[in-house]
């Protein structure tokens, strides 16, 4: 008896530790990027594209690859959710009776999940010399979204695995087919858990530098249609970082605060939409 | 009059273990047939095939027949679907759709084809009367359905059931998550419905057996021990084990 409260303490002084570790790193990141970048973040930064001499310290900002970001992530997710959806609904419903297959399914789809991103962009330079094509927003949109793909399909995957085989039967019982049951039922139940997906993904896909510096490339100009270069943040927060001089250093900070700032305002929107169509 | 549904030779293996063996039975039409026997005998499978619901699980072997009318189900052409809405399915514990009561109700109809409002409200009024649950909900249409009590929701998935107009009626111990007040309901509801159609009700709770049972099938490690009138079983069993399951030997 004495021993097992002992053990009990013990955990939960490991289990406190861990988690202060883990809130501890976040804190230090905030402040690092918040104490450096705060001071060089200016209005001309969020909403200009960089001059002449921007890299050098001179006027100009990141208005080209803050857009370029959204574009892009968000035309990646776009594309993904396509095809996410219903590759998850197809695994659930359709193969229910293939349970061997769908093992396998899923098995492909975590190793795709480990792959690093700067593989899925060396593969994708690779098509794009092959098709004698150029880096464009096109070939990031489609590169990040080969890549958001697998990461998707599975967290959609475990959510829609959850929902009780009932509600299935309840549905074919009623004369729906199968696909009316996914999109029409399937879909309503398992609302809140599939934005979660969606925003895990869009997560990925904003935060990516190695995907795109091949195929989105670099550029200062904003870009106007999906054939053209387009600039991004990591990468943005990368050049900058490179920079012997110490203003510019203290941009690729502010940058971070822009990129920390865009996704902590995605996962609250989402957090806050998918309360409410949970109350709904 | 002629059985709603006659089973001949069904038997029915998953990974490989027999779990129906040489079923031969026929359902009587506008009568309630109740399955019993102890847990693990089959006879919720033996429900899930009549509707091929059976169709969800990996690794099944089905041989047999299942005539519904004059159509084997097991070896049609015809869509699934169509089959399965001759159906109404009421679960162990009640599924609502997730979404309001009125489109529980709406869901099977919608998915037919009707589309006009009036007639869908009408519709949905008398199903939802049918099953007494229309004066509790008709101010609440519009709320999700996930908020009614248990029975309630129970007797929702009864009237939507009833709304793509089945012939037959498959209940798998449609009381067993209810408390016995909607309990009551559902087996009220059952004598009244099988008039008009005809039920099969799996249940392990005997006074149910006996309250509301026309026919009685006993099944035991997925063989049909005995099956007949129910009131001829019950008081006056042929074989060992169904009397022994009536005496409470083993459930």
């Amino acid at each position: 008896m004495k021993w097992r409260k002992i053990e009990e303490n013990l955990f939960r002084v490991l289990m406190f530790l861990a988690t202060m570790l883990m809130g501890g790193v976040l804190i230090l990141i905030l402040i690092a990027i918040f104490k450096n970048g705060l001071p060089a973040l200016t209005w001309e930064m969020l909403t200009q594209p960089p001059k002449g001499g921007y890299y050098f310290g001179r006027e100009g900002g990141i208005a080209n690859a803050i857009l370029g970001s959204i574009y892009l992530s968000l035309g990646a997710v776009l594309c993904a959710l396509v095809i996410a959806l219903p590759v998850a609904l197809f695994l659930n419903i359709h193969m229910k009776n293939h349970e061997r297959w769908v093992h396998i399914i899923r098995f492909l789809m975590d190793t795709l999940w480990g792959i690093p991103s700067i593989v899925y962009g060396a593969f994708a330079f690779m098509v794009m010399i092959y098709l004698g094509m150029k880096a464009s927003l096109l070939a990031g949109i489609i590169t990040v979204a080969l890549f958001i793909l697998p990461i998707m399909i599975r967290s959609m995957d475990e959510v829609i695995k959850g929902v009780p085989e009932g509600l299935l039967e309840a549905g074919l019982s009623l004369g729906a087919n199968r696909t009316e049951v996914a999109f029409k039922i399937f879909v309503r139940q398992c609302s809140t858990g599939l934005v979660t997906a969606i925003l895990l993904s869009l997560g990925r896909a904003i935060g990516d530098a190695a995907a795109v510096i091949f195929t989105a490339g670099f550029s200062d100009r904003i870009p106007t249609s999906i054939s053209q270069p387009a600039a991004t943040l990591p990468l943005a927060i990368f050049f900058q970082l490179n920079s012997p001089i110490e203003e510019v250093k203290n941009r690729a900070y502010a940058s971070a605060v822009v990129l920390t700032l865009i996704i902590l305002i995605i996962s609250t929107l989402s957090r806050y939409f998918s309360q409410k169509l949970k109350n709904h | 009059m002629k059985p709603a549904i006659r089973i001949r030779n069904l038997n029915l293996h998953i990974h490989k273990h027999h779990i129906l063996k040489n079923i031969n039975v026929d359902i009587p039409a506008n009568k309630l047939t109740v399955i019993i026997g102890p847990s693990g005998c089959g006879k919720t499978t033996l429900l899930k095939t009549l509707n091929r619901l059976t169709d969800l699980s990996s690794d099944i072997d089905i041989s047999g027949q299942i005539f519904i009318g004059e159509e084997d189900i097991l070896h049609t052409s015809r869509d699934i679907t169509e089959i399965r809405k001759q159906m109404g399915l009421l679960a162990q514990r009640p599924f609502p759709l997730p979404m309001s009561i009125f489109n529980n109700v709406a869901f099977g109809l919608k998915i037919g084809g009707r589309k006009n409002k009036n007639i869908l409200a009408k519709r949905v009024e008398y199903y939802l009367r049918e099953v007494n649950l229309w004066e509790e909900v008709k101010d609440r249409l519009h709320q999700p359905a996930s908020r009614l009590s248990i029975g309630q929701q129970q007797r929702l998935c009864l009237a939507r059931g009833l709304a793509v107009d089945p012939k037959i009626i498959l209940a798998d111990e449609p009381t067993s998550a209810l408390d016995p007040i909607s309990t009551q309901a559902i087996e009220q509801k059952f004598a009244e419905l099988k008039k008009n159609y005809t039920i099969v009700m799996v249940t392990h709770i005997l006074r149910q057996a006996r309250q509301i049972a026309d026919y009685l099938i006993f099944m035991h490690m997925g063989e049909i021990i005995e099956h007949g009138p129910a009131q001829e079983i019950l008081n006056n069993p042929k074989e060992e084990k169904t009397k022994m399951y009536l005496q409470g030997v083993f459930y």
